[in-house]
């Protein structure tokens, strides 16, 4: 979600009170007034750009869902840098352009190797396997461990889903600050345009099938201003979520 | 285009703009709008504040220090705690949030003397929450005061303070209660503590999409669970309040009780296109719908039926009855006549029969006659209440008012005076339906309501929500 509000904040102070000039009295009548300087705040925890703070290595031992279903494990690629200055412009159309544009392979079906290289227009870019400590797979946080940018970014993920049986009439259901698009096996499964806060189960595919045995996930994030983020899911027929799965990374 | 077109063109964008508030009731990230000595008080980021002689005209003057940003206010005892963030959301996310005492909220009061702040809550820049957009609220079933704060930038905390000190509670450690959430706030109602917050942009004008949402939990800790179950700390929320019409963005929900049965909201609008697409302070009624609260609606003018919910009866001039012709008949014969649309009642065919001078009222089953139908536009009048503007009742095509009489009872004068006794405030009660009421009842200093002491006897009382006798429904067919 683009809350550039806070960075804006000055820029908004200052038109309102220029607008006092002209406009007579408003809430700001009285002037901002002196502002109290912050007081020493002390770190409350680690800083250091660690991977392992929020996430651990994926192992080669197959993962259930969380107890809700949200997939946890993901192959991530390391940020592709965006210039983006507001969210807003995520519209359907910007998101297919700037997916196929800045894209590491059209096949869809393709799963990368962790540690492997892969190149991005002219960045050359490090996947990370990867399982989430919380239900969401935070990108801030995994931007962050990496010293990489935190803001402006498109970031691509890759996962393997087991199916111990075929699934009719399930829905893969997302929600992404602040825009997303997924693909199941190849196929284009849902787009989550819009300036968009990272909300469970935002947005639903259509009904899919999930195949027995290897599916493949690819999903791709952008986000400007804020914290890049997204949590993901598989809902069966009745809505309730699927956790009869195990996820993979190769 | 013709002039004609252009000046019905023109009329309709007059009687349909919407105005949130009046005078200059610009503002960003309100504070829950408090009352002080008979006035109205909000501040806003920056600095500063709004004030209101009566709820519905603002205007600049309130004083608040420290700059920063989107303050809260609740009156606890008799003083009202003050409570901001420092920064306003620095980019880097490092914060503070202090809290400050004052006597009374008017700057030109002897007593008017802010206490220095204290810090209650920081952010370090690097933690998953910004010290910025406090609410506070003092639990009635304890009397704990509780604070929750925070941004977009990961988490909404709750943390408790001392409602004495208005310092952070010894050895108190903040509780994640939400995630992407502005604005929090807290309200209690029957067992429950309600989590409202802000969701969506902000600070991008009309294309701001804030909007409010709640969830709630029989635990002040949480978790918050909306309509379908879902955690805020997963991003759930019911909607309580969107953009309607002009009014785009709502955000920064303020819970309001005046008394039981009567409860508004302040907020602000990203942008109100009917007053140069800028920030302004919003007040809307509060309605409770199974178990949840969302937002009523501002009065609406129009031509009404006035519907006493005590029977389902209508508010009608008491007046003969006047039949209309009655259509064929003839059950079970054969009939091939073509069949036309028999003509309504008009006003003309009956108002040559009515007094000239005041007429009583009663209530009756509404029949679409003209005697029952009510046209209620806005006073031209400047005062108002808070959330709205004084309303003229008239009966439709006529200039004959509703009026509250000395002796509390209610009739129509001949003609609209602007006297106050001919000015009716309405408010959207809780439960969604409407209380009525007159600015004043000549010669009393009494607050009564139209109600029905009989299904078909209006009079003037004193409002109880837990009777449908005070309450009426408008109804526009």
């Amino acid at each position: 979600m683009n809350r550039n509000r806070k960075p804006l904040l000055p820029i908004l102070s200052f038109i309102v009170l220029s607008g006092l000039q002209l406009g007579g009295l408003t809430a700001f009548a009285q002037g901002p007034g002196p502002r109290i300087p912050l007081p020493p705040i002390p770190l409350k925890g680690d800083t250091t750009h660690t991977l392992s703070k929020h996430f651990t290595v994926a192992s080669a031992t197959q993962k259930a869902p969380d107890a809700e279903g949200f997939i946890q494990r993901w192959l991530v690629l390391e940020p592709v840098k965006k210039d983006i200055v507001r969210n807003n412009i995520f519209t359907d159309n910007y998101l297919r352009t700037t997916f196929s544009a800045d894209n590491f392979s059209s096949d869809y079906t393709f799963v990368p190797k962790n540690g492997e290289t892969v190149n991005v227009g002219n960045q050359a870019l490090k996947w990370y396997a990867l399982d989430s400590k919380a239900f969401n797979f935070n990108l801030y946080h995994f931007t962050y461990a990496l010293n990489k940018p935190k803001y402006g970014i498109l970031v691509w993920l890759v996962t393997v889903i087991d199916c111990p049986e075929e699934i009719q009439n399930v829905r893969m259901a997302a929600g992404c600050n602040s825009g997303s698009m997924w693909w199941l096996n190849g196929q284009e499964a849902m787009l989550l345009s819009g300036d968009r806060d990272m909300i469970a189960d935002n947005v639903t595919s259509s009904r899919l099938t999930l195949k027995k045995g290897r599916n493949i996930v690819r999903g791709a994030v952008i986000n400007g201003p804020g914290m890049a983020n997204f949590c993901m899911r598989f809902l069966d027929e009745k809505g309730s979520p699927v956790k009869n799965l195990r996820i993979r990374i190769e | 285009m013709n002039a004609s077109c252009l000046t019905t063109l023109f009329a309709l964008l007059i009687t349909q703009t919407t105005f949130a508030q009046i005078g200059r009731p610009f503002i960003h990230d309100p504070s829950t709008v408090a009352e002080c000595e008979g006035k109205y008080y909000t501040f806003g980021t920056g600095g500063g504040g709004l004030i209101s002689n009566d709820g519905w005209t603002w205007y600049g003057g309130g004083v608040r220090p420290g700059g920063g940003a989107a303050p809260d206010v609740l009156k606890i005892g008799d003083r009202y705690l003050v409570v901001y963030g420092a920064t306003g959301g620095s980019p880097n996310h490092k914060g503070a949030i202090l809290t400050m005492w004052n006597k009374t909220l008017d700057p030109k009061s002897p007593d008017f003397k802010y206490s220095e702040p204290v810090v209650v809550a920081t952010s370090d820049g690097y933690e998953e929450n910004d010290a910025i957009d406090p609410g506070i609220m003092l639990d009635p079933t304890t009397g704990r005061l509780w604070m929750t704060y925070g941004t977009y930038f990961g988490y909404t905390r709750l943390i408790e303070l001392d409602p004495k000190t208005g310092k952070l509670k010894a050895g108190n450690k903040p509780v994640d209660v939400a995630i992407v959430c502005e604005a929090s706030t807290l309200v209690y109602r029957d067992g429950w503590y309600y989590l409202l917050a802000t969701h969506g942009s902000c600070c991008d004008g009309a294309n701001s999409t804030y909007n409010v949402v709640v969830g709630r939990s029989k635990k002040i800790t949480g978790p918050y669970l909306d309509n379908v179950g879902r955690s805020m700390l997963q991003g759930g929320g019911k909607m309580v309040v969107a953009t309607r019409g002009g009014l785009i963005g709502p955000g920064h929900f303020g819970h309001i009780v005046l008394e039981n049965g009567v409860e508004k909201m302040s907020i602000h609008y990203e942008a109100d296109l009917a007053q140069g697409g800028r920030s302004v302070l919003g007040i809307l009624p509060v309605v409770w719908k199974d178990g949840w609260p969302i937002a009523g609606e501002k009065f609406k003018e129009g031509t009404y039926e006035i519907e006493s919910v005590r029977r389902g009866y209508a508010l009608e001039l008491a007046v003969d009855f006047t039949r209309m012709a009655v259509g064929p008949r003839g059950f079970g014969q054969p009939n091939n006549d073509p069949i036309k649309p028999a003509p309504a009642q008009q006003l003309a065919d009956v108002q040559k029969n009515w007094p000239t001078g005041p007429i009583h009222l009663r209530i009756g089953d509404y029949m679409s006659r003209p005697h029952q139908q009510w046209t209620i536009t806005d006073a031209p009048d400047s005062t108002g209440y808070l959330g709205g503007p004084y309303y003229k009742i008239v009966l439709a095509g006529t200039d004959r008012a509703l009026a509250a009489t000395a002796d509390a009872e209610v009739i129509t004068v001949p003609a609209f005076t602007g006297a106050p006794e001919q000015l009716w405030r309405i408010d959207q009660l809780t439960d969604g339906t409407y209380r009525i009421m007159p600015k004043t009842v000549p010669n009393s200093g009494k607050k009564l309501a139209l109600v029905s002491s009989g299904d078909s006897t209006p009079t003037l009382a004193e409002f109880d929500y837990n009777s449908d006798n005070s309450k009426w429904n408008f109804r526009n067919h």
